[in-house]
């Protein structure tokens, strides 16, 4: 892992050093060598840790005034939002905070679809990384019904009882699940619990995906593999830590516009009227993150295959390593793949869009195109592809980005191939 | 930099596009729009329409309503209709509460403190729905929250009284309001012109009243709401400034590296 040995100064430092090696692992990550081209779409790892640790930092104290009480926590959120000090920013920050948060993981992700990261050797980068976005749909679920509104209410319903399509034991396991027969208090405080313990498994999680990353070190926007250190790498301190943080800072700005000016506007209007077993309200619908999956869910006629299918659209995503055949990482070399690509992301952004309407009518079909459209992507497109494509050359270097061309700089980018591709 | 003016643009799309999501499905008929003191990157409410509001919530709403979740002393807190203490402790003092048990291990009553929660109309939901021909009035504490459209819709909803139109049938106790989900109402026009007489002189019209009301009810639903436009505001020039001092900051530390940031 280190590339050179690392011998603190200080005598001090050198005692405690060889016996816990901190101060080794510290130099590493500043001198860390990172690609110097990465582009701002690389910003994103820096701003999901950050929303990671603001979500549990508001999150624990928001914790200290909760009541994870069928009969107290909807007022327990309204004593938070009223009487509690600041309480309204913490809890406005904690629910925007989970939007932000997403919005940032899909950027993430898109990323690394762009520019191959997830290709050898960087599989279990990619693969740890699912795992995060699974465990942090699974949470952000289970915060959302912590209010017990409305939505939070109906919601679990929802959710749980897809359990209850598997055959023989669903029932069991959707009551195991509840404990009870119906989404009630137990629910509750188990989902408080559980809401609880995942963003710490997200934090074990996110130490593993950043220390895979450091294995292979960064992908890079033309994805080739680079010499470390060289002229084509630059120390992560100052330079990669500067920039995320200016790309944090403009995202933050982002962030603070919702949650001063727009707090509730990604949030259902619903979930501020008390949950309530007898009524159910007009349109069940998920948060925003979760609606293409919860399209794929509706889009298939059958109880047991739409939950299957919702799974399997996670885990294709799992598979994506092996699925993607083609040796060439980044999409700026692969010109059919990149129509595919943006072909992909509006099909995304389509099962996002009917998942929030009602499932009938053209909703409908335009959801079970989209569904079986997503399927084909990595299932057909994807493996076919990497065999049939003619890739454009890849440069040597990123310093000589151009097949045998010129190490200057300042030449490459003037050069219109190479504005081209980038 | 343009790399960066071309992610600030996308990210403003997504932003933007849900936005549009979260207004798109329509009503049946268009919400009227308000042009609320409360609403803009400034807003603040206007302390006489929240005094009044009150008037009109204690006089009216008050008599099916409640507004479990606020207590009187917030009555006379900032950002708020902000009556005076002396004021408040007044307000509290004509309504009844249970407290106990005393010594003698009896409940007894006392008039309420600025610490007590408003006292409900109704001991229980049931009571409610009960004495409301099957319909519960709903609490209004975060009503506007609790409503697409919020403060438009409420006032929509009292502005939208009228005659069913022809081949409307109605049950006994059902009203037509053109606002409402399903064009149905439980509840009668609570409105009438001078159904309470304004301390400060305002002619009491219907238009007033529910503009007023709904202010009170914006406000029972967000009672920080001027703090977080305050202090929002001020985060926004502190992260403003930040941003561009990091980013002469970069610049200078990348113009060591011949790749441009």
């Amino acid at each position: 892992m280190s590339d050179h040995e690392y011998t603190p100064k200080s005598k001090v430092g050198k005692w405690f050093n060889d016996r816990l090696p901190l101060l080794t692992l510290a130099n590493h990550l500043t001198d860390y060598p990172t690609p110097k081209n990465l582009n701002y779409w690389w910003t994103f790892g820096g701003i999901l840790t950050f929303c990671l640790i603001t979500q549990i930092i508001t999150g624990i104290v928001l914790g200290m005034h909760y009541v994870a009480h069928a009969d107290l926590a909807f007022q327990s959120v309204e004593h938070i939002m009223r009487d509690v000090n600041y309480g309204w920013l913490i809890r406005y920050v904690h629910a925007n905070g989970a939007s932000m948060f997403f919005l940032a993981v899909y950027i993430h992700i898109f990323r690394s679809l762009y520019y191959g990261s997830y290709k050898s050797p960087r599989e279990v980068i990619w693969i740890i990384g699912m795992l995060i976005y699974f465990l942090m749909m699974a949470t952000a679920f289970m915060g959302y019904v912590l209010p017990w509104g409305q939505m939070s209410f109906w919601g679990a319903t929802v959710i749980t009882n897809l359990f209850s399509a598997i055959p023989l034991v669903g029932e069991s396991i959707t009551n195991w699940l509840w404990g009870g027969y119906s989404v009630d208090n137990p629910t509750l405080t188990r989902f408080f619990s559980l809401h609880y313990l995942f963003p710490f498994l997200i934090l074990g999680l996110v130490v593993l995906h950043i220390w895979a990353l450091h294995v292979p070190g960064n992908n890079n926007p033309i994805g080739i593999d680079i010499k470390k250190p060289s002229k084509d790498t630059v120390p992560f301190h100052p330079y990669i830590v500067i920039k995320d943080l200016f790309a944090l800072l403009i995202f933050l700005l982002i962030f603070a516009f919702f949650v001063f000016f727009s707090p509730n506007i990604l949030g259902h209007a619903d979930n501020y009227i008390e949950a309530n077993p007898l009524v159910t309200p007009a349109h069940i619908v998920p948060e925003w993150y979760l609606l293409p999956f919860y399209a794929i869910l509706r889009s298939v006629p059958d109880k047991l295959l739409g939950v299957i299918a919702m799974f399997a659209a996670i885990f294709v995503l799992v598979i994506l390593p092996w699925l993607d055949t083609s040796k060439v990482r980044s999409t700026v070399f692969r010109p059919i793949y990149k129509q595919f690509y943006w072909f992909l992301v509006a099909d995304v952004l389509i099962l996002g869009y009917v998942g929030a309407m009602p499932a009938e009518g053209l909703y409908l079909l335009i959801a079970r195109v989209a569904t079986a459209y997503y399927f084909a992507h990595f299932l057909i497109i994807l493996p076919f592809l990497g065999l049939k494509e003619k890739t454009t050359p890849l440069p040597l270097s990123i310093t000589e980005p151009i097949l045998g061309g010129s190490p200057d700089m300042a030449m490459a980018r003037n050069n219109s191939n190479y504005k081209e591709k980038l | 930099m343009r790399k960066l003016i071309k992610l600030s643009f996308f990210l403003i799309l997504v932003s933007s596009l849900f936005f549009t999501k979260a207004n798109a499905a329509g009503e049946q008929h268009d919400l009227l729009e308000v042009d609320w003191s409360f609403k803009s990157f400034f807003g603040k409410f206007d302390r006489a329409s929240l005094q009044r509001g009150y008037q009109v919530y204690t006089e009216v709403c008050a008599s099916c309503h409640s507004l479990k979740h606020l207590s009187y002393r917030n009555l006379a807190e900032k950002g708020g209709p902000e009556f005076t203490e002396l004021e408040a402790k007044a307000i509290a003092s004509n309504f009844e509460v249970t407290d106990g048990p005393n010594s003698d291990g009896e409940m007894f009553e006392r008039p309420a403190k600025l610490s007590d929660k408003f006292v409900m109309p109704y001991a229980n939901v049931q009571e409610a729905i009960a004495a409301n021909g099957g319909a519960y009035p709903p609490d209004m504490s975060v009503l506007v929250k609790a409503r697409k459209g919020g403060a438009n819709y409420i006032y929509s909803v009292l502005m939208g009284y009228d005659e069913p139109p022809a081949g409307m049938e109605l049950d006994d106790g059902v009203y037509y309001n053109k606002y409402m989900y399903g064009n149905k109402i439980k509840m009668s026009s609570p409105l009438d012109d001078d159904i309470v007489e304004y301390a400060d002189g305002t002619k009491a019209t219907v238009d007033q009243m529910a503009k007023d009301v709904t202010t009170f009810l914006q406000w029972t639903a967000e009672p920080h709401l001027e703090t977080r436009h305050k202090l929002g505001f001020r985060v926004i020039i502190y992260l403003s400034v930040l941003t561009i001092l990091v980013y002469f900051t970069m610049k200078k530390i990348w113009s060591r590296i011949e790749t441009k940031v």
